[in-house]
Order: structure tokens, then sequence, then C-alpha cells
């Protein structure tokens, strides 16, 4: 378990400081002069001229040798200093902890809902593996992977905003503005969920301990919930690490489509606007994200399944 | 000392596990779904060829034309700014294309030399590139493709280079581990008995066993890169207008869906074909 956590905790300080040194090398490297950049984001294109930035340039320091730069840069990530925006001068801190708590709950509705959703029809499929439920699922999944998600949300809202008129396409604060967003993200993740549980499901269904379940007698739900679901839900659960990846994906896209005010869409506004700062927290965000999914499904998986295992499968 | 060989782990990864060992390719008897998929593809690229070539303006604009409806000499009308949409189909699809192929190709040869490096040479090589692929790894995709396209500022060349960095960690990490497995195996160790060079052993025992695998993770690799180019393109910091791009124009087409609904669909339509011929061609959704 030490040895697990101490490889996601390396893990995390390798993507901080990758997404921290790209997004140096970025600043260092735009097109144009930097200061007047900034100076025409903060003041309007016509409002620039050679004093406004030069006094952004003194102002944050443009003028000193590159690695000394990137030494303070690292040094204020690490004091947890994200420093302001460029463009609106706001503190990122700030602003990071809304975006953050508006993903996380796009996110956790969109996991529930994908995993419900996915795990159920999964189950119901391997029923009867080879029948018309299996079959309709496999189709269903197929074509909900093949979508991307962009799209997804575009038929999405097409059906259910503009011929329908039932849920709002865009917007934040209602309970049910998060109905179609989190509905694009947990289509794809529910067609990966259904196909696992039900290979799972019809692989534990064929081990000897199912057969012997069956052969003393349980009747079939008590071998369905003690037996088959539990030892299908390791796996599953594994899963949803990688799952984490593809949601994460989903929000930056999914977010800017439905103009959710979360990470991925600050994150597209940021590089569109080239606001590095703001690009670099987002993303160090996200990133890290990412990393505590995957230890949070590691320590679940290790507390269900209590046979000590190699995790590694290839050398 | 002599333990008993770990039993494979429950927690094995089928998706991944399917897309290894690729299904066996009997050349007599195709299933129908691998048509369809490849006359779908052959005909997304004869388009792709032929089209920019038939309908050679994609950014001519004309606004007495805005929004004008199919004709038979432009068969999905002009958008609103009086361009061509097939004209930038074409060329949108064309660019797609093009640009997954070169990303596919460049990552599958970086990452299998430095696959095999790794797996061959072993120690500090080993340890400095499996680490690095070990942060990436962890890394959404999507996220490092953005910061490539932030770098590039709508430049189609960081954008290669950002989808190829993803792209490789993927031929990197199954190559590694796939000849780490081979070299150690007793084929290889005969081989070298024999005294047969590097070159046998690349030649007679690494490619033969790679090359099915390979070419299984380009037909991922080349829906990949079409499908994070335009989704770049469809969240406005892919590549910049007004260059034809297949995101680009369904954002650009989206706000007119009910006066010229072909002009959202048509590139809808292309993407999706792309991705359903891929995935027909690979086949590894059949199951038995």
């Amino acid at each position: 378990m030490l040895r697990l956590l101490r490889r996601r905790a390396l893990q995390a300080v390798g993507v901080t400081l990758v997404v921290s040194t790209a997004c140096f090398v970025m600043i260092r490297t735009l097109p144009g002069d930097l200061a007047f950049r900034i100076a025409a984001g903060r003041y309007g294109y016509d409002q620039v001229d050679a004093a406004s930035a030069e006094g952004v340039r003194a102002e944050l320091g443009l003028d000193r040798p590159a690695w000394q730069q990137l030494l303070e840069w690292w040094a204020g990530l690490a004091r947890l200093d994200l420093g302001t925006s460029l463009v609106t001068r706001a503190s990122i801190a700030d602003e990071l902890g809304h975006a953050l708590g508006a993903s996380l709950h796009l996110a956790a509705v969109a996991l529930a809902m994908g995993c419900l959703v996915g795990v159920t029809l999964g189950a119901a499929a391997a029923h009867r593996p080879g029948g018309a439920l299996d079959k309709l699922t496999t189709l269903a999944v197929v074509g909900s992977r093949a979508l991307p998600p962009f799209i997804l949300g575009l038929l999405l809202i097409l059906v259910f905003a503009v011929h329908l008129g039932v849920l709002p396409a865009a917007g934040h604060g209602q309970a049910s503005n998060v109905a179609l967003p989190a509905a694009a993200l947990a289509i794809g993740l529910a067609g990966l969920f259904a196909r696992i549980t039900r290979d799972t499901v019809v692989q534990v269904r064929a081990t000897e301990y199912v057969q012997f379940a069956r052969t003393k007698g349980l009747n079939g739900r008590l071998v369905l919930t003690r037996h088959v679901l539990r030892n299908s839900g390791v796996t599953v659960v594994s899963y949803v690490g990688v799952q984490a990846l593809i949601l994460i994906e989903g929000v930056i896209v999914i977010e800017s489509l439905f103009g959710w005010p979360g990470l991925g869409h600050a994150l597209v506004h940021a590089v569109f606007w080239r606001d590095v700062p703001m690009i670099q927290a987002t993303a160090v965000a996200l990133a890290l994200l990412v990393v505590v999914i995957n230890t949070a499904v590691d320590v679940s998986t290790a507390a269900m399944d209590p046979r000590p295992r190699v995790k590694e499968v290839t050398p | 000392m002599t333990r008993p060989a770990p039993e494979p782990a429950a927690v094995a990864l089928p998706q991944v596990a399917s897309v290894l060992v690729p299904p066996t390719r009997r050349t007599a008897d195709r299933p129908a779904l691998w048509w369809a998929g490849a006359v779908t593809l052959a005909l997304l690229v004869l388009f792709a060829l032929l089209g920019p070539l038939i309908w050679r303006e994609p950014i001519a604009q004309d606004l007495s034309r805005f929004l004008q409806a199919p004709t038979p000499a432009e068969p999905l009308g002009h958008d609103h700014l009086g361009r061509s949409v097939i004209a930038r189909l074409a060329h949108a699809t064309r660019l797609s294309l093009v640009l997954a192929i070169l990303c596919v190709t460049v990552a599958m040869i970086a990452g299998t030399l430095t696959g095999i490096l790794a797996a061959w040479r072993g120690r500090w090589v080993d340890t400095l590139l499996h680490g690095l692929s070990e942060t990436l790894v962890a890394i959404p995709a999507l996220l490092i493709v953005l910061i490539a396209s932030a770098a590039g500022g709508g430049g189609l060349t960081m954008l290669f280079v950002g989808i190829a960095l993803v792209q490789w960690i993927e031929y990197f990490r199954v190559v590694r581990a796939r000849s780490g497995v081979l070299l150690a195996g007793p084929g290889v160790e005969a081989a070298r008995l024999l005294g047969l060079g590097p070159v046998h052993v690349l030649r007679r025992h690494l490619w033969p066993e790679l090359r099915p695998v390979l070419l299984t993770m380009a037909s991922f690799g080349i829906g990949t890169a079409v499908l994070t180019l335009s989704t770049l393109g469809f969240v406005g910091v892919g590549v910049s207008p007004p260059t034809p791009e297949l995101g680009l124009m369904i954002t650009e087409a989206f706000p007119f869906y009910s006066e010229a609904p072909w002009m959202s669909l048509a590139p809808v339509l292309v993407l999706a074909a792309t991705l359903l011929g891929l995935l027909g061609i690979r086949g590894t959704e059949a199951r038995s």
C-alpha cells in the first residue's frame, strides 16, 4: 500500500513539474513581445504603447534571465501562490476554487449516472450472453463510443433543448442545468462500464466458486449479490481509474460546449487568451484530479480485494 | 530461488488485452462489417484526394450567397460567409487525414524505437524513458495537446507535435512491455547462443510479433488524432480560422442549424464516418 501511494505521489510531483515547465516555456516562446500582448489584453488593443508595455515588463519581472524566472515560477507554485490572471488581474486561487467546485459537481453527477446506467445494463446483458438484450447493449455501446463527446452534447442540445424544449442548453445555478452536460459525459462512461461489467460478470459466473455456491443450493439472488457482483466490483472499480482520463477530457469539451463554469471552461478560455498563469493553474488542477481519482481507486480496490498481489502485469 | 509463478491478476484489463492480441487475420472470409468499414474509409480518402481538386476555393467569401441552399454544382450550398461548404469540407477532410496519418507515423516510429531501446538496454535508459512515460500517461491527452496548441498559437506544427507526443507514449509502453518479454524468452536466447546479431533478433524475433499490434494501435491512433484535432477546433483553440477544419466547421455552422441544417450535419457525418469506418476494419468490437 505504501509503495502504491509513493508511486502516486511521485506521479503527482512529476505531472505538476511537467505542466508547470511547459507553461513556463510557453510564456517565453509566445510570438511577439509578451509585455505588449499582456498590455493589450489588459487595456485593449488601441490603448497599448511602448510605455504601458514597459510598465508591464517591469511589474512582472520579464527582463531577468530565464533560469531565474523558472526557479521563481516553481517556487511560486510550491508556495501555492498561483499569481494573478494576466488578463483580468483577478487572483487565480479564487477563480480556481469556484471552477474546481463546479467541475467536481459535474464530474460526480456524470460518474454516478454513468456507473449506475452502465453497471445495470452490463449486469442485465450478462444474464443471457448472446441474447437480444446483450446484442442491443453491444450495439448501443459501440455507437456511444464511436461518437465523440461534443457531438453527443450537440445531439442532446438539439433533442432536449431545441426540439423538445424540456431542459436548458446552457447556464449554471439551477439544478436542471447539470442534466444535459452530465448526460453527455455519462453516455460515454456508461458504454465502457456496461462492457466491462458484462464481460466481468460473464467471467465470474463461469468460475468454480460460483458453480460451487450454486451446487450447494444458494438461491440465485444470493449468488448474484454475494459472489458475482462483489467479485466483479473489483474489476469495475479499478476501471474508474481508466475512466478518470476519459472523464477529465470530456469535462474540458463538455464544459466549453454548455458554458459550465468549471476548470475545463476556464482552461479553454485561458488557452484562447494565452493567459499562462491561468493555463498552468487549471491544467495542473485537472492533471492532479486524475492522480487523485486513481489513488482513491487504488485504495478502494485494495480494500475490496484482500488478496495481496503484484499490481503490475507487465515488467 | 524458485517461486510459483504469480497467478494472472484478476484485475487484468480486458480492453487493453483485446488490443494487444489482435484477431487472427484471415484474408479469405472477412466479415461484412470489415468491408463496410473499408469501403467507407476508401470513399473518404477518395473525397479527401479528389475533393480539393474539384472544389478549389475553401476560403473565398461571397456574401451575396449567404446560406444558399444546395445545388447540383455545390452539393452542400454556401455558409454564412458565402463560402462553398463542400470545398471547405473536402479541404478539412484532407487536413484531418493527412495530419492524423503523419502524427501516427511519427509517433509509431518514435515509440517503437524508444520502446525497443528501453527494453534492450535497460538500466538508466529504461528508468528515464519509463519515468517520463509514467508521468505523461497520468495527464489527460487532450490537456497535453491543449498546452501544445497554446504554445503554438493556432499553428499546425505545434498541434502536430502535441498529438504525436501524446501518441508516442502508447507505442512506447506497449513495445517496451512486449519486447521485454520477447527478449527474455527462449527464442532470443537461442538466437544469441547461435551468435546471431541484434539485426537478426530485431527482424526475426521482435518485428513479426510487434507488427500486428502496431497495426491495430495505428488504426486506433488515426481515429484519436482526427477526433483530437476536431475537438480542439470545436472549442475554438485548434487550427485558427479561416482554415477549414471539421470541428471548427461544426461550431461555425451550429448557430444556423434551423436555416441550413446540412451545413452542420455534413462535417458531423464525415467525422462519424471516419470513426465508424476505423471501428469497422478494426473489428475488435466483434464478440464471440
